[in-house]
């Protein structure tokens, strides 16, 4: 069996615990390893023209060079816009608008505009809808820092006046915000608010293969959901990171205000139906791939990365999910046991994915595992499966089965085996 | 009285009981409506009106009427003595109300030294204050550090094991041990053989499809599971009890569990039981009782960090508990229940029976973990209204059992005394080892029983063990469980050494520890109470499945006889 060797930015105990079981042997990222796990800062300098580093074969990285395209959030809405706009173009069936002109299957990120770059069309917005609560999120920052809601153009004019010293110098990524309408009508349970970190993981974008982590979980606040005005500062209502939860003083450290999404499910079937939730859970998939679509044209799709992304994801009260944003490095700190035990699982899933059973990582590999391999993950979407699928249909359908006539856009929703369906 | 005339009593009593309900003005109306129609003939009016009333559904309506109350009512011969009738055996009753006394002692004990009264009404103010934070009382509770549970699942166990039946007694110390038994529960109670039970749980054999059972994974299952689930609309459309209970023997679909239980139980919401519920509200709102702290409490101990359950927290004292210590309803369940409601007296009227007051006003005084009784129902149950029946009528016809002293074969003791022998029959050498360890294996299944695996499996096994208990209309199932869990774990079991690490190696839901790291010792990591991911799989295969394989397959019918 092949001595992996191993590099790690990171020395969190679920994943050395993971290279250690397998006895895998740890390099620095200076040597010559097969497998790293890097950070994303480090990504930057790998990949970097002046470094001019080359990977081999049996070379496998955690990160894509240009994640950014997904995990930055001004440039996931912005990827996510052109995506909507090329399939609208092209006559898609998946671009359809209804009435008000809203996309049907495609308006599943919450209306978003970049600041300072996009401030008269905001205005245009807030003028049309004066009483709407906005979200400020800078674009660089993780973890629920320098977050704001705002309800009066003031409170913006205000914020631009303090932060910014010079208006005539271009805005860095740290210093552009997105600026978001707030969904202030998110499903409540036990009347407090939400949102679901879902683990999604990709081993190519050309074509599109992606799979989905089971055992997801909800994060809640632990204070009681209130919409009022005068709440609006209190994030401990509004923002489920844990990382601001854990500085309330209600904070459960027994179970950190996790509750996995399998109970979500066994308790929106009980009280909502099956067939609300089945809906809701296949609304999820469907935006996670369209997602990644948006995105696969852009992302340069070295053959030696794979990247496991922490999907935000808020429920609305009408069971709607919206995505919030993409995280290219989702925390692999523990705050209780279970989240450890979890954490360990999906690291052993990853590498049971992207790396050929027991041997040597290997790029040219088909990076097609054996379903026995999946562990807690369903196969999302596979580019190439659907497209084989696609042609089967194409064929039976010449071969006389004359009734497959046009598929309905719902249909579309559902491309066969070669996604979760 | 001889059979006949038992029946026959019955019978009055069961008119007696129809009469005097709500069914009896309704299919009272509904029969003239159906007389006054034009098609009626006068001279076929008996048979009109009858067919009239069975094409509009009222003959399922009477049938599901007689079932429940058969359900409720044995049809034992009446007991002039209402404390036979509680409990026939007498040393069963006299250690019952001892315990009862200790508890109340150490309730008593606790208002002296706390210096709060039983009950008192509160302030307006404190009752709009209180009415304002009726959705989160969780958050500003009262003070609690001074609060402790009356008394836990292990005190209850020492007193289901100092049990003793003073003729055996006299037995033994004659010099003959022979009904010593090798489990801790020393008296005798009749309890089933595994041949009955084979019987009794036939649709639980290996040969049938389960609802929830994933350890076989083929293709059959799936099917199974959407076919339940067609089928599942059509019981419910028939409005039929006896239907659903039999549909519920292999396990409810989700989506229709909360449906499917209302029908086995009876339960459906009128205006009435709104209002009362409201009512119950309100005396919530006006009085302070000190139960009122111990279920505070006690959903803070239990469900509060219980990663299944803490979203309901609020729901749990809001909607059931607090309510519930008001329902004089409650009182009922007692005519059956071996034990008596304590009674308390108005101040400065101690002992004069015209000032006495049961205390709580349901009569029952919580222990610790009596949440969890509650806390699966938040996943079945939206409608709080219906969610509190539910609970009250699972409570008042099977969750009492579970902590009261009765030699009744669905009691705690009979309960227990089932898994003793059972596991004595099916692994005899793993008992052996663990009893020679001073590891009695009731002492770790004991709290499983006292709770129904309330939190000591994941929520939704939980969920799809009680509607075996609701179907099979018996907790029999409870101890069968423990044993199969045993059973599961019997590898482990043999090679531990001491109590604590039989504890852990048995919990329903261990982790081996390869999953946590070298430098994670396992000792930090209370993985009894926290429902771990990936170990949900072998809770699961254990409910349904390590039961059917390790127990229930040598039960399985076919191999009878």
């Amino acid at each position: 069996m092949a001595r992996v060797k191993y590099a790690s930015d990171f020395d969190k105990s679920v994943l050395l615990n993971n290279f250690d079981a397998r006895g895998w042997v740890q390099v620095t990222p200076d040597d010559d390893w097969n497998f790293y796990w890097a950070g994303v800062h480090n990504i930057r300098n790998i990949f970097g023209v002046e470094t001019g580093f080359r990977m081999g074969d049996d070379q496998v990285i955690n990160h894509f060079p240009n994640h950014v395209e997904l995990t930055r959030k001004d440039l996931m809405v912005k990827n996510i816009k052109r995506y909507r706009k090329e399939l609208e173009k092209d006559g898609s069936q998946l671009a359809e608008k209804d009435e008000t002109g809203r996309f049907v299957h495609l308006d599943f990120i919450p209306l978003t505009f970049m600041l300072p770059a996009d401030y008269n069309l905001f205005v245009e917005e807030f003028r049309k809808n004066p009483n709407t609560t906005w979200i400020m999120k800078p674009c660089g920052k993780a973890r629920g820092i320098g977050i704001f809601l705002v309800n009066k153009l003031s409170q913006l004019k205000k914020w631009s006046r303090d932060g910014k010293g010079n208006s005539f110098v271009a805005p860095t990524a740290k210093e552009t915000y997105v600026i978001s309408k707030y969904i202030d009508n998110p499903l409540l349970i036990g009347g407090k608010k939400f949102d679901l970190r879902l683990y999604v993981l990709v081993t190519s974008f050309r074509p599109l293969k992606c799979y989905m982590y089971k055992l997801g979980f909800c994060r809640f606040c632990t204070v009681k959901y209130n919409a009022s005005v005068n709440e609006l500062d209190n994030m401990f209502v509004h923002l489920t990171n844990v990382s601001i939860q854990k500085q309330g003083e209600d904070y459960n450290a027994v179970h950190g205000g996790k509750w996995t999404v399998e109970n979500l499910r066994l308790f929106l079937e009980g009280t909502r139906g099956k067939e609300v939730s089945d809906k809701l859970f296949d609304e999820i998939n469907w935006l996670t791939v369209h997602s990644l679509k948006a995105v696969a044209g852009v992302i340069s799709n070295d053959r030696h990365c794979f990247e496991c992304y922490g999907y935000d994801i808020i429920i609305d009260d009408n069971l709607k999910p919206w995505l919030i944003e993409v995280n290219a490095s989702p925390s692999l700190t523990s705050t209780t046991s279970s989240d450890r035990i979890m954490k360990y699982k999906l690291i052993s899933d990853v590498i049971n994915i992207v790396i050929p059973p027991g041997e040597l990582p290997d790029v040219r590999w088909c990076k097609v595992p054996a379903k026995e391999h999946y562990g807690n993950f369903y196969l999302l979407y596979d580019e190439d499966l659907a497209q084989a699928d696609l042609l089967n249909q194409e064929i039976k359908v010449r071969a006389g089965a004359g009734n497959a006539m046009v598929r309905g856009a719902r249909d579309l929703r559902k491309p066969s085996q070669a996604t979760w369906k | 009285m001889s059979k006949d005339q038992q029946g026959e009593q019955f019978m009055v009593d069961l008119l007696q009981h129809l009469r005097s309900s709500m069914l009896y003005t309704d299919l009272y109306t509904a029969a003239q409506e159906e007389a006054s129609k034009p098609s009626i003939k006068i001279t076929e009016l008996r048979k009109g009106v009858l067919s009239g009333l069975v094409n509009g559904g009222w003959d399922r309506k009477l049938q599901n009427a007689i079932y429940y109350y058969m359900q409720t009512h044995s049809c034992q011969p009446h007991q002039s003595d209402s404390e036979h009738h509680k409990e026939p055996l007498v040393y069963i009753r006299k250690a019952q109300q001892n315990w009862e006394k200790k508890i109340l002692k150490s309730l008593n004990s606790m208002c002296t030294e706390l210096n709060i009264p039983l009950a008192k009404k509160r302030l307006e103010q404190e009752q709009k204050d209180m009415l304002s934070r009726w959705t989160e009382l969780g958050t500003d509770g009262p003070d609690l550090s001074q609060i402790r549970p009356v008394y836990a699942p292990k005190d209850f166990l020492e007193v289901v094991t100092g049990l003793q039946n003073l003729n055996y007694e006299n037995a033994l110390t004659s010099g003959s041990n022979f009904h010593n038994f090798w489990g801790v529960i020393q008296v005798p109670v009749k309890v089933k053989s595994i041949d009955q039970l084979r019987l009794q749980y036939s649709e639980m054999a290996v040969n049938q499809c389960q609802i929830g059972v994933d350890d076989v994974s083929d293709i059959s299952a799936d099917l199974f599971d959407v076919e339940q689930t067609r089928l599942s609309n059509k019981v419910l459309a028939a409005k039929h009890a006896p239907t659903a209970q039999e549909y519920a023997k292999k396990g409810c679909p989700t989506s229709a569990r909360g449906e499917l239980w209302c029908q086995i139980m009876g339960i459906e919401v009128t205006d009435v039981d709104i209002l009362y519920y409201g009512q119950l509200k309100t005396s919530v709102i006006q009085h302070d009782l000190l139960v009122d702290n111990l279920l505070y409490k006690d959903v803070k101990l239990t469900a509060t960090n219980d990663d299944h359950y803490f979203v309901f927290e609020d729901f749990l004292y809001q909607v059931v508990l607090l309510p519930f210590s008001r329902d004089t309803v409650v009182l009922k369940h007692f005519e059956h229940n071996s034990t008596t409601p304590p009674k308390s007296y108005i101040r400065g009227k101690l002992g004069v029976e015209e000032f006495a007051v049961v205390y709580p006003p349901n009569g029952v005084i919580p222990f610790h973990g009596f949440a969890m009784y509650v806390a699966p129902l938040c996943y079945v149950y939206k409608d709080v209204v219906t969610l509190y029946y539910v609970f009250r009528h699972m409570y008042m016809h099977y969750f009492y059992r579970l902590h009261s002293l009765s030699s009744h074969p669905q009691g705690i003791v009979a309960l227990s005394s089932l898994f003793e022998r059972l596991l004595q029959m099916s692994e005899p050498e793993l008992f052996q080892h663990l009893v020679r360890i001073g590891c009695q294996p009731l002492k770790i299944a004991f709290k499983w029983l006292m709770r129904a695996f309330s939190g000591f499996l994941a929520s939704d096994q939980v969920l799809l063990l009680w509607d075996r208990i609701l179907a099979f209309d018996s907790l029999e199932i409870l101890s069968v469980l423990c044993v199969a869990i045993f059973c599961f774990r019997k590898t482990n079991l043999m090679k531990v050494t001491t109590f604590s690490a039989a504890e852990v190696s048995v919990r329903p839901q261990y982790t081996p520890s390869s999953y946590l790291g070298r430098d994670e010792p396992l000792c930090d990591v209370d993985l009894g109470l926290l429902p771990l991911l990936d170990v949900q799989q072998a809770g699961k295969a254990m409910i349904i499945g390590r039961l059917r394989s390790h127990v229930l397959p040598s039960l399985s019918v076919y191999h009878i006889g």
